[in-house]
């Protein structure tokens, strides 16, 4: 028997190289039939990660964005009672049968329906603290009953389970134990390059160096309170491109610190560093033996 | 010796169990870690670590486990395993009952052989087997980074597994150390208690359609009291001398607690070393500012929950004795201990949050005897995250 063609396997897409780290996690994920727990920085991109991977796998994608006030139950179906109640008072639609009236949310459309799916559930962290629990026993079974009529929703395609979260707010043990875990790091210096080259193509190289060593040795900052992340920087450097801001200002400053730096006391402390006289770094010897290998 | 990074990651307290532990190695039996133990490492991470906070510890215990390996054999783990792997027949034995059956020792037996065949290889492997991909190209791609901004692997696909691990690219992420203050509110919003009281005002629509279907369809509207988080804190914080290189991470306690709205009421008072009859409102503590210490016990009922922040190190004379206090515009009859023990029997939960290594506690006279009044919890985020679990947590039987 040949163990490694027993499920479906996810390699990448066209536009999407994806790398052997997350390839093993998503057929990890598939194979031991457990929902992939997505988690990194706000701004790494896990929801456009998971749109590649359903991509990847050929198989349409339904999403569930979680809120605050998401229950767990609203994912599985939603009793309209009171479209039923307004239907009885006013004689409109079939309030005989109750069926009309359940709407599968997305867990329970997935559930349903006769094609393989991925199930995204985007920041599931926004919900509740017992929210992951409430939905344990289902992902486990990928089934469930709707109280109301008796109707089992049982899959018959298991789906491709994706979770992500910010981090705001602990997930519960019994909830971790379950799911395979893919931790997207912060893009390294030149994974940057590359992201930059898509936003500003052609920026001057000098300039360009100048800006990464201004981003990344603020980011090593442990005073601030907010790192800046990579939608900051691409539009620090649109406002330094707009101004045309000499190569000099740039290597004695950080202009526009505004569009860097996102609380008061952030920009206190760097002003502050600033009457110190603490000098910036202008080269990437200046910032320690991590980005000089 | 597999069993080493199991019981590895155990010894650093990151949480996980046998159901972590039989995924991985279901994983195993599956062949997902192809050819090269850098694929080993990462398929690890993902079915036993569920949290980037732990990546530290196992990145530690995979360098101790697997040290030398690697150096001797090479990364590549050899066709002679991906047979082995794939031969049915080694699975017979873990396939059937005791699988069903949960036998650790089985499971031993196969990362042992697992090991002994790595070990068997005596040549290295070279270029690409049909894991790795023809030609140099990986079916799975392999340069694990996209255009459009989306960072998702490894810098480089030649660093080998060891490297990857003995780098600890996530020191930064351990929350024993760390203090970050979108961490603390993370783990300040365990500080609540939610109840319903007040007025009732927020209608409650589940029961206005139950009672509406009850009364046949004529609409009967069912009002009830908000939710809301019913907890009251008290904070009390050493300022000034000893706490001095401490400013940074109380202060980010400080705007952590600030920018958490959950609360129903925080008061917070500032003291020096320890505290007399007076507390004061503002870090600055002129005399203007003194506020009496009875005064809070007398307002606060034994519901608030109180926090004091501080390192308890001082002379003990300034803890014991009367008159003890060091500052000399204010002298106070009774001892702090006196005071100390009057908050502490007054209120019903009250913590006392040092940020000093917790090495350094019982090095000191004054913080062992205040640890025999309050629990006392680190400044840092599992710290911060006991101690929160402390003021509403299940009450300790010695509490009682």
């Amino acid at each position: 028997m040949d163990h490694s063609e027993d499920f479906q396997r996810f390699q990448g897409t066209d536009r999407y190289i994806a790398s052997t780290p997350l390839v093993d996690a998503v057929n990890c994920a598939i194979a031991l039939e457990r929902p992939l727990l997505l988690k990194g920085e706000p701004g790494t991109g896990k929801t456009v990660l998971a749109q590649h991977v359903a991509e990847g796998l050929g198989m349409p994608m339904l999403s569930w964005h979680i809120k605050s006030t998401s229950k767990a139950a609203d994912g599985l179906y939603v009793y309209d009672t009171v479209q039923r109640l307004n239907d009885s008072r006013f004689g409109t639609g079939d309030v005989g049968n109750i069926d009309h009236y359940i709407k599968l949310g997305p867990l329970g459309k997935s559930f349903e329906a006769k094609e393989r799916q991925v199930l995204l559930i985007d920041e599931i962290d926004k919900a509740d603290l017992e929210f992951p629990n409430d939905l344990l026993h289902e992902l486990d079974e990928m089934r469930f009953t709707i109280n109301e009529t008796g109707r089992e929703i049982a899959a018959s395609e298991r789906p491709v389970v994706l979770i992500t979260s910010n981090n705001e707010k602990e997930l519960p043990d019994a909830f971790l134990r379950r799911c395979v875990f893919y931790f997207i790091e912060f893009p390294s210096v030149e994974l940057m390059r590359r992201i930059i080259d898509v936003h500003h193509p052609n920026l001057d190289a000098k300039l360009l160096d100048q800006v990464l060593v201004k981003f990344y040795w603020l980011r090593e900052q442990s005073e601030l309170r907010k790192k800046p992340s990579t939608s900051e920087l691409i539009d620090w450097i649109s406002a330094i491109l707009r101004s045309g801001i000499s190569m000099e200002q740039l290597e004695s400053h950080i202009p526009f610190v505004g569009s860097l730096l996102k609380t008061e006391q952030d920009v206190e402390s760097l002003s502050e560093y600033n009457k110190r006289d603490g000098r910036y770094p202008t080269s990437w010897e200046d910032l320690g033996p991590r980005y000089n290998q | 010796m597999f069993l080493d990074l199991y019981y590895g990651l155990r010894d650093e307290g990151v949480p996980i169990g046998i159901q972590e532990w039989m995924a991985f190695l279901t994983a195993l039996e599956k062949g997902l870690h192809g050819s090269d133990l850098l694929r080993f490492y990462h398929l690890g991470r993902a079915c036993l670590i569920k949290s980037e906070t732990y990546f530290d510890a196992y990145d530690r215990v995979f360098a101790r486990v697997f040290k030398g390996i690697e150096g001797q054999f090479g990364d590549e783990v050899t066709q002679q395993i991906m047979d082995w792997l794939e031969n049915p027949e080694n699975f017979q034995q873990l396939t059937d009952e005791q699988r069903a059956q949960l036998e650790e020792l089985s499971r031993d037996e196969l990362m042992r052989r697992f090991l002994e065949t790595l070990a068997e290889q005596d040549e290295r492997h070279d270029g690409g087997d049909k894991w790795v991909g023809t030609g140099g190209r990986s079916p799975f791609g392999n340069s694990g980074e996209h255009p459009s901004g989306i960072r998702v692997g490894g810098k480089s696909k030649n660093r080998s597994a060891m490297k990857v691990a003995e780098e600890r690219n996530f020191r930064d992420y351990r929350t024993d150390q760390a203090l970050d203050v979108r961490q603390l509110k993370v783990s300040l919003r365990r500080l609540r208690q939610l109840t319903r009281s007040g007025l009732a005002t927020e209608l409650d629509l589940d029961e206005t359609i139950d009672e509406t279907c009850r009364n046949a369809g004529e609409i009967e509207l069912v009002f009830r009291a908000p939710r809301r988080n019913n907890v009251r804190l008290l904070l009390l914080m050493d300022v000034g001398g000893t706490m001095d290189p401490y400013f940074e991470p109380v202060s980010r306690l400080l705007t952590a607690l600030h920018e958490y709205h959950g609360l129903r009421e925080l008061q917070s008072y500032y003291f020096h070393n320890t505290i007399y009859d007076h507390v004061f409102t503002s870090g600055r503590m002129t005399r203007a500012d003194a506020f009496p210490t009875a005064d809070i016990l007398r307002r606060l009922d034994s519901r608030w929950k109180v926090a004091i922040v501080g390192d308890a190190s001082m002379h003990p004379a300034e803890l014991m004795e009367p008159y003890g206090n060091i500052d000399p515009r204010q002298e106070s009859a009774t001892p702090s201990i006196v005071w100390l023990q009057r908050i502490a029997d007054h209120f019903e939960r009250t913590v006392w949050v040092n940020p000093d290594d917790r090495a350094y506690w019982n090095g000191s006279h004054t913080a062992r005897v205040v640890q025999r009044l309050f629990p006392m919890f680190h400044l840092s985020v599992d710290g911060v995250t006991e101690a929160m679990q402390a003021l509403v947590g299940a009450r300790r039987s010695n509490a009682a």
